[in-house]
């Protein structure tokens, strides 16, 4: 579909929030709702996107919005899921409805991990949405486990003791994969067409469908507002965030970089790797470097390319 | 006492503020689990007083890819029938993420400074 039409369609999520000027997040509800075709229940685990978008008493959402608490959104719209099929059942409701359940990595990754791996297992219809900001950033930037290693959080705090988290990342589309599901996907804001087609698919599929977007945090990253959509390109293009999908247990690749670009220029464009550029942190820039070209290998022989 | 239309704006919408809530209201008079019964109330809240870089739009050199309507984080970029109409200052928090993606060859939209604004607008109360 060309932008201009996608444009077309009634948008679902307004003006008026109060996310950070030069948030990702917004971008990809936006993309993502632009590609669901039937009325959607959205329900929000706790995060910058449900505190910005519902202050009291204000709302950005023009569909039905429910807030959970920070661990257990896949939960509760596994509960609605589940009533709704009943309701349909007894004939009480006859239209179409997709499900949503968006959480930060936070509250996908970390604290609702459980409950989304359950609402997977049981296989309901719903699809889950991780928009990952690599942090706790509705808190004050604190590490969480979807944080890149090397990156200054408030509770890893760069200096004399710690270069930043010194952990990796851990794979949860991989996880989320594992489940079995028919379709899990990793996305990027930056990349719109991929990430609309991932959502359409995601609706289409009968079951859990889980997609992970990465968002810019403009704040916790210590990019420019501007470059928001800029850094999130820079992470596809660099491997440490490729884009791929498993449908059906079939590993695919949608997105490959025409020639990969050194992981340091992606760091340079955030404050908070700023200090893997001095001189005692080479080291570590370069087992970081052998660390995203290793997981590239490994995608690249599960996609079979 | 002068304002500039646009503040006179702002000033209008953050009025219209009558999400059933009365300033004096105590929790007796709120929803039961603070359910808001309204959808996209935040239409009604600007947040375009946060701006302090502002997005100038030439329709002349506007090729209509909808790059910035895309990525506009507060869906400010106003499209009709396809086509792209102008900003909505409203929401505008002048990120500046529409003229980044703007296609550098078309380079239809300019941030400036709000300061540069100021005079334009300035009209007379009363």
């Amino acid at each position: 579909m060309a932008l201009p039409d996608l444009a077309k369609k009634p948008q679902r999520f307004t003006g008026g929030h109060r996310a950070c000027a030069g948030c990702g997040f917004p971008v990809t509800i936006k993309i993502i709702l632009q590609a669901a075709e039937n009325p959607v229940v959205v329900g929000c685990a706790t995060g910058c996107m449900e505190v910005t978008s519902t202050i009291y008493p204000y709302t950005a959402w023009r569909c039905s919005f429910i807030h959970t608490a920070f661990e257990n959104a896949a939960a509760t719209m596994s509960g609605v899921e589940a009533a709704y099929r009943s309701l349909k059942r007894q004939g009480k409701i006859d239209k179409d409805i997709d499900f949503i359940a968006f959480g930060g990595d936070g509250g996908t990754y970390d604290i609702g991990l459980q409950a989304l791996s359950g609402a997977m297992e049981r296989g309901h219809k719903l699809v889950y949405v991780c928009y990952n900001n690599q942090g706790y950033m509705n808190t004050g930037i604190q590490r969480s486990s979807a944080t890149p290693r090397g990156a200054n959080t408030t509770t890893t705090p760069a200096g004399t003791h710690l270069p930043g988290k010194p952990q990796y990342p851990k794979d949860l589309t991989a996880i989320m994969a594992a489940h079995g599901i028919p379709y899990a996907a990793q996305a990027s804001m930056s990349h719109w067409n991929d990430l609309y087609r991932k959502a359409q698919k995601a609706f289409a599929v009968d079951g859990p469908a889980f997609l992970n977007v990465l968002s810019t945090c403009r704040l916790g990253w210590a990019t420019a507002p501007e470059d928001t959509v800029d850094v999130a390109e820079g992470a596809v293009q660099c491997n440490v965030w490729p884009l791929f999908e498993v449908e059906n247990g079939k590993w695919k690749l949608t997105f490959k970089p025409k020639k990969p670009l050194p992981v340091a220029d992606w760091m340079k464009q955030q404050g908070r790797f700023k200090h893997l550029f001095q001189s005692d942190n080479t080291e570590l820039l370069e087992s970081i470097q052998r660390q995203v070209d290793e997981d590239w290998q490994r995608l690249l022989e599960l996609c079979g390319e | 006492m002068t304002l500039s239309s646009q503040t006179k704006n702002l000033l209008k919408v953050h009025q219209q503020v009558n999400v059933n809530i009365e300033p004096n209201a105590g929790w007796r008079d709120l929803p039961i689990g603070g359910v808001i019964p309204q959808a996209g109330t935040a239409t009604q809240f600007a947040t375009g007083d946060w701006r302090t870089i502002r997005p100038v739009w030439s329709k002349e050199k506007c090729i209509n890819c909808h790059r910035c309507w895309l990525y506009c984080p507060d869906m400010s970029w106003i499209s009709e029938n396809g086509q792209i109409q102008g900003v909505d200052l409203t929401y505008c928090k002048g990120c500046g993420i529409c003229a980044n993606v703007c296609p550098a060859k078309v380079h239809a939209i300019e941030m400036h400074p709000e300061d540069n604004f100021k005079d334009d607008e300035v009209v007379k109360e009363g």
